[in-house]
C-alpha cells in the first residue's frame, strides 16, 4: 500500500498548476471519478489512505455554519456510510483525515430555492480536506464529490487522491419529473429516487402529482378530492404528513420539490370529489354524463383553485409552482351551452385559445397573489399575463425553435422535451440523453440566459414502484451531467461511457436499482430482485 | 433416458363443490371478479365452468390434505413444501388464532388433493404428469388432481367486499397445449444472483411455465463453477467467487425447480460464444492470424483438434451429471467463420478433409462429434436453428430451436424444421429483451407457434416456445419487471387452448394477474395506467 503523505501546502499549490497543465493533456485519466464532471478537477497520484474510525467531518472556525447546523450535521451522518461503504477499520495504520467544512452564509433550516448558489471549491492536500462553500447547498454538493473521490482497492483499503476542484452548475434547474397520479407511487419510491437525485446533484423535484387518473394529494382544505378522486381514500393517497417528508428529505439534499396541479385539462378526478368544477360536456342539447376540463366560464371555479392553490403554496415552501395548462381539448368546452355563451359574452368568437388563455390568465394572477412564480407547459406560452413566467418546453420535433421562440419573448425556459425517459429503450440509449445541446439555438447571450435548465420527465402510464428505478438511472445521470457540467468538457460519448459504467456501479453499491449499460459487472451486484 | 420420458398429457382438475349445508349463504351475483367472466385466472385452464355461487374460507379451518385415496402421502416432501407455499398465497397474513366458530354461511374448510398416478414422483425431476379423475362427495372440500392446480386453485381465491377469503363453485379440466413452455435466462452478460434466479422460478410457477432454459455461460463470462475444470470460472468467471455458481448453487436451483415442476435445461453453447472458455482452457479456442502470425485474438472452439473433443467428452460427461434433465442445449448459433478461415492449420484440414472454401462443412463436423459426444451421456438434444440450416445430421428426436427472422421467416422455418420431422421450439416472436413503448405483451400474445404452413402431423411436432431474455442490457436490476407480466402472455399461449385469443378478456385477467404476482412479491410492472390494492412494497 502506498502511503504519501504531503503536508506542504505550497508544494499543493505547485501541483496545483502542474495538474492543470496536465489535465488538459490527460483529461480522462485524471478526472474520472465524480459524476455529473465538475466544472473544474485536477488530481494527482498521490493519495491518502482513510480509515473510518479516524476519518472526521469539521466546521471549519471561521464557519457561518457550526454545529448544531442541522443540514450539515445530518448530510455529515448520511455521507459517512455512503463513503466507508463496508465499515472495515485497520488497527495498524492511524492517519487521521478531517473534511474541513467552510460555509459563507448559514441557511441551515432554510430551503433550497431558484437563486440558491451551489458552487463549492473542494482541495484534498495535505492530509486533509478543504471544502468551501457559499452556502450550505454548495458544501451538499461538495461532499457529494469528495464521496465520489473515494475508492476502495483490493484490499478493501480507502483512499483518496490529491484533488482541487471548482465547481458550480452550469444550470441552475436541474430536475426530474415523477408522475403520482397515473401510478401511485409508494413513499419510499419516492425517497429513493431523491437519494439517488442528489448523488447525480439533481436539484428540482417537479412533483406531477395529480392528473386525469387519481388524485393522491390528500388536501387539508378539500378533502374529498382524494377521497373520492384517488384510487383508494387511505392506501393510495399522501397525507400531509407523507407530503411534509417528502419536503424534508429533499430539503436536506438540497432539492426543491416543485409541485404541480394541472389544470384545467387533465383534471378527471378532479371532478370525483369537486362536483361543478368540471365543464359537463353536451351531446346535442343534453349532458352526455361525461365531462370535460375545468370550467372556465364559472366564477366558482377560480374561487375554488384560489383556495386549493392558497393551501398548496403555503405547503410547498418552494418560490415556484407549476400549473400545467397542457393538452386542453376543447370538444366539451364547445358543446356546452353555458361555454358557448361565456364565449359570446366575452367577445371570444370561436376561439377557444382565447378562452384558454382567459383561464391561464386567472391561473397566474392566483399564483401571484400568492407571491409564487408560476412555471406552465409551453402548450400556453404567450399571453403578456405570463411576463414573469417559465414555460416548460415539453413536445418534440424541434424543441430548440421553441426554446428559441419562447425566450425571445423573454420568457424563462426549462427544456424537457429530450428527456422524456418513461420511453422504455436498451441502456445504449442514453448516448441520446447526453448529446443534448440546450443553447444550440440562434440568439442573442440575453436569451441564452433565459434557459433555466432541464428536466427529466418520467410519466407514468407505464411505470410504477416495480420498474421506476431501473427505467430512471442510470439513463437520468445522463442528462443530470448535461445539466451541471460544462459542455466542452462532456461533449464525448466515448470518454462518458466508462465514467457512467462506474458511477453506475456505485449507484448500485448505495442500493440504487440503476440498470447496466451494456454486458459487464459490478463488484457488488445489486441484491434486490 | 430418452425412452423413459413420457410426455403424457397433464390433466389437472380442480372441482369446487356444493356445499351440503347450504343455509345462511346468499347467491350474490357476479362477485368482484373484475370483467373477465373467468375472474383472474392465468394462464386460462382448458375448461372452466365457474357459477356464482360463492364459499368462504376460513382463515382458521382451512387446510391443504392429501386425498385419501391420493397416491402421495406425508412423505411426499414435494406436495406438502407446496401446500405450505400455496397456503401463504392464499392467506398472506398470518392465519387468525382460535376457535373455529359455528358458521353462518357455506364454507370450504379442505383443499384435498388427490394424485392418481399409481406412482406419485415425487422423488422425481419434473416430465411426467398426473392423470385426472374426480368425484364429487358433496362434502365441504375442494378436490383437486395434480400438484400444479394447485396454482390454478389459489387463483381462484378471491376477497370479498368485507375481505373475507372466497371461493366461487368452479369445474376446471384443465392440461397444457404445449409441452415445453420455457424462458431463457442468460446468466453470462450479466451475472444473475441466485436469488434473482429463484424469484424468477417462483413466479414462472405462477405462470405454469415448466422449463427454465438456463444460458449460464457465453462469450463474456463463464460463471458454471465445473468439478472438471476449475480453471473455467476461476479465469473466465467476472469474478472466480462473487460471480459464479457453485455446484451447490445449481443443485439449489435444480432442486427449487423441481418443486416447483420445472425442469432445469442448461445450454452450454459451443463452438461459437466461447470466448469466455478461452481463459480456463487452453488450446481449446482457435488462434486467430493476421497474416501469417497469431493476432492475439481467439475465434471459436478449434474443431481440428482432438484434445478439444476429449475436453467437450469430459466436460459434458459433468454436465450430464449435474443436471438430471433428459435435454442438454449445445447451442450452436452465430458461429463467425473469419477467424478459423484466418487459420493456417484449419485451411490445411479443410483441404485435408476436402471441405474446400465451405466453413459451414467444418461447422458440421464439430457438431457432428459433439453430439456423438453427448449421445454417450444419453441425453437428448437442443440446438439453435443455424445447425440444420446448416445441413448438420442430427438425431430424429432433436428439438431444434427457432430463434431468427421476421414472422414471415419464422413460420417458414417451422414449416421447413418440422417437414424434415424435427421436432421444433420457438422463440422468435418472444425475446423480450426488446421492448418498446406501450403494451407490447400484445405482440406476444397474438404470435402462436404452430401458425405455419404445415400438415397436422408436422403440426404436433412442434413441442412449445420459449421467452427469451437475453442478458446484453439487463441484470438483476430490470431482470424481474421487464419479464414480467410480458412473459405471462407467453405463459398463455403456450399453455391454454389455441382459441384463446381475445385480447380484451386477456387484458382484464393479466391486469388481476400482475397485481397477484406483485402482492406476492414479484416486481412485475404495470401495463397501463392503475393500481393495485398492494402495490409493490421494495426498491
Amino acid at each position: 500500500m502506498e502511503e504519501k503523505t504531503i503536508s506542504n501546502s505550497r508544494r499543493c499549490y505547485k501541483q496545483w498548476l502542474c495538474f492543470m497543465v496536465l489535465f488538459m493533456s490527460f483529461s480522462v485519466i485524471y478526472v474520472d471519478a465524480v459524476w455529473p464532471m465538475p466544472q473544474m478537477i485536477s488530481s494527482s497520484m498521490a493519495r491518502y489512505t482513510l480509515n473510518p474510525r479516524e476519518f472526521i467531518f469539521q466546521y471549519s472556525s471561521g464557519s457561518s455554519a457550526q454545529p448544531g447546523c442541522s443540514l450539515l450535521d445530518s448530510a455529515f451522518e448520511r455521507y459517512f456510510p455512503l463513503i466507508f461503504t463496508d465499515y472495515r477499520h485497520n488497527e495498524w495504520f492511524r492517519f487521521p483525515f478531517t473534511v474541513v467544512v467552510h460555509v459563507e452564509r448559514a441557511e441551515c433550516e432554510g430551503y433550497p430555492d431558484a437563486d440558491s448558489s451551489e458552487s463549492y471549491k473542494l482541495s484534498v492536500c495535505s492530509g486533509q480536506a478543504a471544502l468551501r462553500a457559499e452556502t450550505v447547498w454548495g458544501a451538499l454538493r461538495g461532499l457529494e464529490s469528495f464521496s465520489q473521490l473515494v475508492y476502495q482497492d483490493d484490499f478493501g483499503e480507502y483512499f483518496v487522491n490529491e484533488t482541487e476542484i471548482e465547481d458550480f452548475p452550469r444550470f441552475q434547474f436541474r430536475g426530474i419529473l415523477l408522475d403520482t397520479s397515473r401510478h401511485y407511487l409508494p413513499l419510499h419510491a419516492i425517497l429513493k429516487t431523491l437519494d439517488a437525485m442528489s448523488y447525480n446533484k439533481f436539484n428540482v423535484f417537479h412533483w406531477h402529482i395529480v392528473d386525469d387518473p387519481s388524485f393522491p394529494y390528500q388536501s387539508s382544505t378539500f378533502p374529498d378530492l382524494s377521497s373520492k378522486g384517488a384510487f383508494h381514500p387511505s392506501t393510495h393517497v399522501y397525507t400531509q404528513i407523507d407530503v411534509k417528508r417528502v419536503i424534508a428529505h429533499a430539503r436536506l439534499r438540497g432539492i426543491r420539490v416543485l409541485a404541480e396541479f394541472d389544470s384545467p385539462g387533465h383534471t378527471q378526478s378532479w371532478g370525483k370529489g369537486q362536483p361543478g368544477l368540471l365543464t359537463p360536456c353536451y351531446k346535442g342539447t343534453v349532458p352526455s354524463g361525461t365531462f370535460g376540463p375545468v370550467n372556465p366560464a364559472n366564477s366558482s371555479s377560480y374561487k375554488f383553485m384560489t383556495h386549493l392553490f392558497k393551501e398548496v403554496t403555503s405547503v410547498f415552501p418552494d418560490s415556484y409552482v407549476h400549473l400545467g395548462g397542457d393538452e386542453v381539448d376543447f370538444t366539451c368546452w364547445k358543446s356546452n351551452p353555458d361555454v358557448r355563451g361565456f364565449m359570446l359574452k366575452m367577445g371570444f368568437g370561436t376561439d377557444y385559445t382565447k378562452l384558454e388563455s382567459y383561464y391561464m390568465e386567472n391561473m397566474v394572477n392566483i399564483t401571484k397573489g400568492l407571491n409564487k412564480t408560476a412555471i406552465v407547459w409551453q402548450d400556453v406560452s404567450c399571453g403578456p399575463y405570463l411576463s414573469l413566467s417559465v414555460v416548460e418546453v415539453w413536445k418534440g420535433g424541434c424543441y430548440l425553435c421553441e426554446v428559441r421562440r419562447v425566450t425571445k419573448a423573454g420568457l424563462r425556459v426549462v427544456l424537457a422535451s429530450p428527456w422524456y425517459l418513461d420511453q422504455p429503450g436498451p441502456t445504449h440509449d442514453w448516448a441520446r440523453y447526453y448529446t443534448v445541446w440546450p443553447l444550440a439555438f440562434k440568439g442573442t447571450e440575453q436569451q441564452k440566459k433565459l434557459v433555466i435548465g432541464g428536466e427529466v420527465c418520467m410519466w407514468g402510464e407505464y411505470v410504477d414502484a416495480t420498474n421506476l428505478s431501473p427505467r430512471l438511472w442510470p439513463r437520468a445521470s445522463a442528462a443530470g451531467e448535461r445539466l451541471w457540467s460544462d459542455e466542452k468538457m462532456t461533449s464525448s460519448v466515448i470518454d462518458a461511457f466508462p465514467r457512467l459504467v462506474d458511477f453506475r456501479c456505485r449507484l448500485l453499491r448505495r442500493g440504487i436499482q440503476a440498470e447496466p449499460l451494456f454486458v459487464g459487472h459490478c463488484r457488488h451486484e445489486y441484491q434486490g430482485i | 433416458m430418452i425412452a423413459t420420458l413420457k410426455f403424457t398429457t397433464l390433466l389437472l382438475a380442480v372441482v369446487v363443490c356444493r356445499a351440503t349445508q347450504d343455509y345462511g349463504y346468499k347467491d350474490v351475483e357476479e362477485p368482484t371478479l373484475g370483467d373477465s367472466q373467468y375472474g383472474s385466472l392465468w394462464p386460462l385452464p382448458q375448461k372452466v365452468q365457474m357459477s356464482t355461487v360463492a364459499f368462504k374460507l376460513s382463515g382458521v379451518s382451512f387446510q391443504i390434505v392429501d386425498a385419501k385415496e391420493s397416491s402421495s402421502g406425508a412423505s411426499c416432501s414435494l406436495l406438502q413444501n407446496a401446500y405450505r407455499r400455496y397456503d401463504e398465497y392464499i392467506f398472506p397474513i398470518s392465519r387468525m388464532q382460535g376457535q373455529n366458530k359455528k358458521k353462518a354461511f357455506a364454507s370450504v374448510s379442505e383443499l384435498q388433493v388427490w394424485i392418481t398416478s399409481a406412482d406419485s414422483e415425487c422423488d422425481n425431476y419434473p416430465s411426467v404428469t398426473s392423470d385426472e379423475s374426480c368425484e364429487c362427495p358433496g362434502m365441504m372440500f375442494v378436490f383437486l388432481v395434480g400438484a400444479l392446480s394447485l396454482e390454478t386453485f389459489s387463483q381462484l381465491v378471491y376477497e370479498d367486499e368485507y375481505g373475507a377469503k372466497s371461493i366461487n363453485r368452479t369445474e376446471i379440466q384443465d392440461f397444457p397445449r404445449f409441452t415445453h413452455r420455457g424462458l431463457l435466462l442468460d446468466s453470462s452478460r450479466h451475472f444473475l444472483p441466485i436469488k434473482v434466479i429463484l424469484a424468477n422460478l417462483e413466479a414462472m410457477a405462477w405462470n405454469k411455465f415448466n422449463v427454465f432454459h438456463w444460458h449460464i455461460v457465453d462469450d463474456p463470462s463463464f460463471p458454471y463453477m465445473s468439478r472438471t475444470f476449475p480453471q473455467l470460472s476461476q479465469q473466465g468467471a467476472y469474478h472466480p467467487y462473487t460471480h459464479v455458481y457453485t455446484p451447490s448453487d445449481v443443485k439449489m436451483i435444480i432442486e427449487f425447480a423441481r418443486l416447483r415442476g420445472i425442469r432445469v435445461v442448461s445450454e452450454f453453447d459451443t463452438p461459437g460464444h466461447t470466448q469466455s472458455w478461452g481463459k480456463g482452457q487452453k488450446d481449446l479456442l482457435t488462434p486467430c492470424y493476421s497474416g501469417a502470425s497469431p493476432s492475439g485474438s481467439f475465434g471459436p472452439v478449434n474443431p481440428i483438434l482432438n484434445t478439444t473433443y476429449d475436453f467437450m467428452a469430459m466436460f459434458f460427461k459433468e454436465v450430464s451429471t449435474v443436471f438430471p434433465d433428459a435435454y442438454i442445449h449445445l447451442g450452436g448459433d452465430e458461429v463467425d467463420f473469419s477467424c478459423w478461415k484466418s487459420n493456417p492449420d484449419i485451411q490445411k484440414f479443410m483441404a485435408q478433409q476436402g471441405f474446400g472454401t465451405d466453413y459451414s462443412k467444418l461447422e458440421s463436423f464439430y457438431i457432428q462429434r459433439l453430439l456423438d459426444i453427448v449421445t454417450t451421456t444419453n441425453k437428448g438434444y437442443m440446438i439453435w436453428q443455424e445447425v440444420i440450416d446448416n445441413g448438420v445430421k442430427l438425431k430424429a428426436d432433436t428439438l431444434i430451436h427457432v430463434w431468427k427472422g421476421n414472422q414471415q421467416q419464422y413460420q417458414a422455418e417451422m414449416a421447413r424444421v418440422t417437414a424434415s420431422g424435427y421436432q421444433a421450439l420457438l422463440s422468435t416472436p418472444w425475446y423480450l429483451n426488446r421492448i418498446s413503448y406501450g403494451q407490447d405483451w400484445q405482440a406476444a400474445y397474438k404470435a402462436d407457434p404452430q401458425d405455419f404452413n404445415g400438415t397436422d402431423a408436422q403440426k404436433k411436432l412442434v413441442v412449445g416456445g420459449e421467452a427469451c431474455l437475453w442478458g446484453e442490457y439487463v441484470d438483476a436490476t430490470n431482470l424481474t419487471p421487464r419479464l414480467w407480466p410480458r412473459a405471462s402472455a407467453v405463459g398463455e399461449r403456450l399453455w391454454s387452448d389455441k382459441d384463446v385469443k381475445d385480447t380484451n378478456d386477456a387484458y382484464s385477467r393479466l391486469i388481476q394477474h400482475r397485481c397477484r404476482m406483485v402482492q406476492r412479491g414479484i416486481p412485475a410492472e404495470p401495463l397501463f395506467t392503475g393500481y393495485c390494492a398492494h402495490e409493490y412494497k421494495g426498491v
